[in-house]
């Protein structure tokens, strides 16, 4: 017999969720049968300031659209401009641009190794991977001066260069990353306790996945080969990797293809100081953008879609961001319906939620 | 200057959605512009590394067809245009009603 349906709000403010995201879990029991998400609650309007700021200065506006993804939102914005104003970047740029790129790769997806397991209760595997991470952080400050905002884009390249010494020192802390990542990854994989938490939860099938337009890992994990990098942006065309797929298509699934990425992103870093070019990190820029470009990389949580539209004035008509989040939300939205309630908490972070991002 | 860009008129958007999910595209996002008085709405689409772009400019007022009965997924960009720009789209499959966007400041923005 079926149990009566009661509406329980999870969020905006919960234990497991560092952002608000509202989400009305209709219940019958203790199993899920519907998810009604909601956001705003951080809606800043991010985007209407392109009427009103300088082109030049809306890089930093861009940036601050969120505090994980802030390069790669940046990246994007930067990338559309010099699209429509038809400018060449030196090679060196590039190759700089990216290793920012995949560092920030790095400590998102540790970020999110920490906070899962928080959401399964391992305190200790918690605090090893925020430890981690520091190091990520420690090169990203040394290499642009910031620890969560970098300011080092311009329209036209890099605001600095950074020097090959520095970019060589990096090479033997990704080593030490990378040891202390597979020691992390031991607990996150073959853990029994941890596997029965994740293995089997929220599954969603490639075609499935696909239909409802998710995107990075949330896609990869159910044995889609998608990635944006493929297109060959910034480095990414002289740079040899594969797309990190898992055919689990579940919340453990998720956590092999984010860990896997992170070696990923270590040996496209090491491939770039390796081949790092001479030359400068910049180039001149005259005029004002006139024309429409939309940017499509591969963000950290997955495809974000940058949409400009100038009109040759100092200000621009729009300015749009698709984030990997919201287009995520339909899956989690899917893998949500049916779930046991305890699990919620899980399946919510395993899709590595950005709600900054996703409210702009 | 827009990759693979095409203008068309709101009233043949249907029939455009059709041809492109045919040729495997699938939706990568819609969104609005407010240009004077009108209202142009963007979609994307995506192939592999291939990408096509489709915009139509309505008037205030007008309704645009939903297209969740060929792309799925095209329901949260549609209750967000909704939201944000107070552009009406008939037939959502998942229709929100204006709450996808709980915001303090009256809504829609533009």
């Amino acid at each position: 017999m079926a149990g009566k349906r009661s509406v329980i709000p999870f969020g905006p403010q919960h234990p497991v969720l560092p952002e608000p995201i509202h989400i009305d879990l209709v219940v019958e029991d203790e199993k899920v049968i519907e998810a009604v998400p909601s956001i705003g609650f951080v809606h800043r309007g991010l985007e209407s300031l392109v009427t009103k700021k300088d082109f030049n200065d809306m890089v930093y506006v861009a940036e601050r659209i969120c505090g994980i993804c802030s390069y790669g939102h940046g990246y994007g914005y930067v990338d559309a401009i010099e699209h429509i104003m038809n400018i060449q970047l030196p090679d060196r740029c590039d190759h700089i641009r990216t290793i920012l790129f995949e560092l920030s790769r790095m400590h998102s997806h540790i970020l999110w190794m920490g906070l899962m397991a928080d959401a399964f209760g391992f305190e200790s595997l918690f605090m090893e991977t925020w430890k981690i991470r520091e190091k990520v952080l420690d090169m990203l400050e040394a290499a642009t001066g910031g620890r969560v905002i970098f300011s080092i884009l311009k329209i036209g390249g890099l605001r600095h260069d950074v020097s090959d010494e520095m970019l060589k020192g990096f090479l033997p802390v990704l080593e030490s990353i990378e040891e202390s990542i597979r020691n992390c990854e031991n607990t996150f994989l073959n853990d029994t306790a941890v596997m029965s938490r994740l293995k089997g939860i929220g599954y969603l099938s490639a075609e499935e996945a696909a239909r409802l337009g998710c995107t990075g890992p949330f896609l990869r994990a159910s044995g889609v080969a998608f990635d944006n990098r493929l297109r060959g942006y910034a480095a990414y065309g002289k740079i040899d990797f594969d797309v990190i797929t898992s055919g689990e298509g579940d919340s453990y699934g998720r956590c092999k293809v984010r860990i896997g990425e992170i070696y990923q992103s270590v040996s496209i870093i090491r491939q770039c100081i390796e081949t790092m070019p001479e030359g400068e990190v910049s180039v001149p820029v005259k005029g004002f953008p006139n024309g429409e470009y939309m940017t499509v990389i591969e963000q950290p949580r997955g495809e974000a879609c940058y949409y400009v539209h100038a009109s040759g004035k100092k200000f621009i008509e729009r300015m749009r961001v698709r984030t990997p989040t919201f287009a995520n939300v339909p899956g989690l939205v899917k893998t949500l319906a049916g779930c046991d309630l305890a699990d919620v908490p899980i399946l919510v972070v395993a899709v590595d939620p950005c709600i900054s991002c996703t409210e702009r | 200057m827009l990759q693979n860009l095409e203008e068309i008129e709101h009233i043949e958007l249907l029939n455009k959605m059709k041809e492109i999910s045919v040729a495997g595209y699938h939706i990568m996002q819609i969104c609005a512009t407010k240009i004077g008085e009108d209202y142009e709405v963007l979609y994307t689409f995506g192939k592999a590394d291939d990408m096509r772009n489709v915009k139509i400019t309505i008037s205030p007022g007008v309704h645009i067809p939903s297209v969740t009965d060929i792309f799925e997924a095209a329901y949260l960009y549609e209750n967000e245009i909704h939201d944000l720009f107070g552009i009406e789209i008939d037939g959502i499959n998942h229709d929100y009603k204006g709450g996808l966007y709980r915001t303090s400041e009256e809504k829609p923005f533009a």
